[in-house]
Formats: structure tokens, C-alpha cells, sequence
């Protein structure tokens, strides 16, 4: 086939046009798989009466294939795409069971997370009430150590037991004195006296009667915080009475005689 | 996208593939069924009725018969000629008979389907009577290359050379 020959003949021209028949028709389609340029001839005269015509139109057509669209009853342009071919609605099902499953996976996640954090503060919570507790349970058991250490002092037939009673400053004032000689160690139970004012502790003293002097065994600095008020001083000296003043911090030298809570003397024995 | 492949998703129901074909020739189709109907409203009914059809139908089209562009042609130029045929049409055949598609193509002033429209239209115009007449008949009006030449009244081998020169001419004009 002569190929220049065939197109200038003008048989492309009124294939465009649909003028030839069923026969011609095979014959130029066969020829076109063949020779890829009378393909592109007849894309060109194609092109050329898609100019002509449309230039026929009265107006823009755009807007009848709104009423195509609706008179094939076709869904909306949004959702188009999930009627088409089955395989691509396939794709798209897979894709969205992909992302609701990553979604699941990663709500899963964060439940979980926080669920952990949630324990994990719950048991901090815990350890520390457990330290609490056992804290707790030393100081008892401490306590219980004292008290029978306490219980013991006093029930020891070594001991000399004074009764201070309350002076004019305080008359319904009392403390009580369990002295042991041989420890030299004097066990106050100061139960009986207020609470001293802010700024102001009291002082214990050993006092001998002939002539009075008196000799400081020390201030209770801690009398707030003790709870069952007993207290525990060192005393070495020949005490023949014991008296409790009310003096600034840190004590004074001498008691200040106005601010005598209690007095007891030691019973001769 | 190759237009085998187009035209194929379309004749599986394709409704983006046959939206893509709309825009490519449905201006083409609405210049033919103007050009036939030469009314507006009716011209638009045609257009609807001819993609409706095609839709319903697109799996008869069968390349090695013809070019899609053709097949579509083809639908619209009867659809249009059946429609001047029926009752309710009522346009003057004589005018119909006289007039060529270059009696529309300066009277368009809302084509906007590109800028130079209105400027190519008038080299289309200046075609010569000759092309004009050929062009219209076996384009615009689907006529056989034998029915041609009897209306022409020139042997049947002018109506192919002579086509082929006008498209030649065309193709100057609207390619270039």
C-alpha cells in the first residue's frame, strides 16, 4: 500500500466523516493498526472537524450533562467513584476497613497507655501509703518500747518517787519526779503543766534546802512534741527538792522565783 | 489518558470516563444538532437525548467500524434529522434547505468555549462556497459521499478530492 497515495486520495477524510461503508470502514482500521501514520492523519482531520463543528454551537454545553447526569439517575460527584468498576470499589473498601483498623489500633493504644499510667500512679500511691504505714508502725512500736521502758522505771523499787505540786502561778498545776539514783537519771512526768506560752520553756531544778540552791538539770525544749510528756534528764546532784520554773528560751541561770509552777521535797528514805 | 482506554472504561459505565468524552466532543455534537435544529431549546433536548442514548448503547460501538467521534456524530446528526421529521417541529424546511453551517458561525456571541472563537469562526466563514457546501453535507448533515455528489451534482471522485483539499484548508485554519 502506497501510503502517501491513500491519504492524499481523501478516503481519511470521509471515514471522519462516517460517509463510507461497513467494509471501507474494517479496511482503514486495519490499515491504521499498520501504519501509525495514517493513525495520526486521521487524528488530525478528526481534530480539524471537532474545531468545525464545534464552533457550530450556539452556546457552552457544559451545563446539559447536569440533566444527562440526572435523567441516568447518576450519583453525585462526590461518591462517583465507589459505582464504578468493581475492582476499584474493592480497593477503596480495603482502604477504608486499612484506615479503620489504624485507627482502632492507635485509639487501642492510647486506652491502653493511659490505663498504664493509671496504674502505675495507683500503685506509687500505694508504695507510699505503704511507707506511711510502716513509718507508722516503727513509731508505735517505738512508742511501746518507751512506754515499757517507762512502765519498768516506775515499777523499779530503786526509785524515788516525788510528787511537785502546784504553786501559787499555777495551783491546779502537779508534775510527778521518778528519780534513779543509781543511773542518775531523773524521769519527769510533766502531764499536769499547761502548755508554755510561745518564746518560753520550762526549766527543771535540783534544789538543796541548807542553805537553797538551786542547780539546773535543763530545759524541756520539746515539750509540744512529746506526746505523753515524760521526759528523761540527768542528775547527779544531791537533790533534797525539785522545782519547775517558767523561764525565757534557752533558760536562765537562776530561777526566777514569780514563775515557780511546782515544788516537791524528796522524802527521806 | 489514550482514548481506547477511555472509550472502554466507558462502554463498561464508566460515568467519569463518559463525563471526560462529554467534555471532548459534546460541543461538536451541540454545533451539529444546532445546525440541523437551528433552535436553541430543541437543539438542547437533542443534545440530552443523544448522550442518554449513547450511554444506554455505548457497548454497540465497535471501533473497527469507525471512530468513537464518528459513531457519536453519526447519533447526533440523526437524532437531530429524526427530530426536525417528528409533529411538534416547526421550522421552515425551505430555510433549513438554504442555509449552511456559516450562516450560524458569526450570529454566536456567546460561545465562550475558547477566546479566539469568534476570530477562527470568521476564517471558517471565508471558506470557499465550494468547501462550504461539501463540508456542510458530509459533516454537518451525514451525507454518503454518492449523495453528495448528486446533490452537488459533480462526479463522485470530486466530492473526495475536493473534501480532502477544504479539510486540508480546515485544518490551516483551526490547527495552526
Amino acid at each position: 500500500m502506497d501510503i502517501k497515495t491513500y491519504i492524499k486520495s481523501g478516503i481519511l477524510e470521509l471515514y471522519v466523516a462516517g460517509a463510507l461503508s461497513d467494509k471501507e470502514n474494517r479496511e482503514i482500521y486495519d490499515a491504521m493498526l499498520k501504519y501509525p501514520e495514517l493513525l495520526e492523519e486521521v487524528l488530525n482531520i478528526e481534530a480539524a472537524v471537532v474545531k468545525l463543528t464545534a464552533h457550530a454551537a450556539p452556546s457552552n454545553s457544559k451545563h446539559i450533562f447536569t440533566s444527562v447526569k440526572k435523567a441516568l439517575s447518576f450519583t453525585d460527584n462526590d461518591t462517583k467513584v465507589t459505582s464504578l468498576l468493581p475492582p476499584t470499589r474493592k480497593t477503596i473498601w480495603f482502604n477504608y476497613t486499612g484506615w479503620a483498623a489504624a485507627v482502632l489500633l492507635a485509639v487501642g493504644l492510647l486506652w491502653t497507655l493511659n490505663k498504664n499510667e493509671a496504674l502505675n500512679t495507683k500503685v506509687s500511691t500505694i508504695t507510699t501509703d505503704k511507707e506511711f504505714l510502716e513509718i507508722q508502725v516503727k513509731d508505735i512500736n517505738s512508742d511501746l518500747a518507751d512506754t515499757k521502758k517507762l512502765l519498768n522505771v516506775i515499777r523499779d523499787q530503786n526509785l524515788i518517787n516525788i510528787t511537785l505540786n502546784g504553786q501559787d502561778v499555777y495551783p491546779e498545776g502537779y508534775a510527778k519526779v521518778y528519780w534513779d539514783k543509781s543511773s542518775e537519771t531523773v524521769y519527769l512526768d510533766l502531764a499536769g503543766l499547761p502548755k508554755p506560752p510561745e518564746g518560753k520553756v520550762y526549766q527543771i531544778w535540783s534544789l538543796t534546802l541548807n542553805p537553797l540552791s538551786p542547780t539546773s538539770l535543763g530545759t524541756i525544749d520539746d515539750f509540744n512534741d512529746n506526746a505523753n510528756k515524760i521526759f528523761e534528764l540527768q542528775n547527779n546532784n544531791a537533790s533534797q527538792a525539785f522545782g519547775i520554773t517558767l523561764e525565757p528560751a534557752g533558760g536562765s541561770e537562776s530561777p526566777t522565783m514569780e514563775q515557780l509552777y511546782t515544788l516537791g521535797v524528796v522524802s527521806d528514805s | 489518558m489514550q482514548l481506547d482506554l477511555l472509550i472502554s472504561k466507558f462502554q463498561q459505565k464508566d460515568e467519569n470516563a463518559f463525563e471526560t468524552l462529554y467534555n471532548m466532543y459534546s460541543t461538536s455534537m451541540h454545533g451539529v444538532i444546532y445546525n440541523i435544529v437551528r433552535d436553541h431549546n430543541i437543539a438542547e433536548e437533542v443534545m440530552q437525548d443523544v448522550f442518554i442514548k449513547a450511554w444506554h448503547k455505548s457497548e454497540s460501538y465497535d471501533a473497527t467500524k469507525g471512530r468513537f467521534f464518528t459513531w457519536l456524530l453519526n447519533i447526533s446528526r440523526n437524532a437531530a434529522i429524526d427530530k426536525t421529521r417528528s409533529k411538534g417541529f416547526k421550522n421552515n424546511s425551505k430555510n433549513l434547505d438554504a442555509e449552511y453551517f456559516v450562516d450560524i458561525l458569526p450570529s454566536q456571541d456567546d460561545l465562550n468555549n475558547s477566546t479566539d472563537a469568534i476570530g477562527v469562526g470568521k476564517f471558517i466563514s471565508l471558506l470557499k462556497q465550494k468547501c462550504i457546501e461539501v463540508l456542510e453535507l458530509l459533516y454537518f448533515k451525514g451525507y454518503t459521499q454518492k449523495e453528495a455528489a448528486e446533490t452537488l451534482e459533480i462526479p463522485i471522485g470530486t466530492v473526495k478530492t475536493r473534501n480532502r483539499n477544504c479539510i486540508n484548508e480546515l485544518r490551516e485554519i483551526v490547527l495552526n
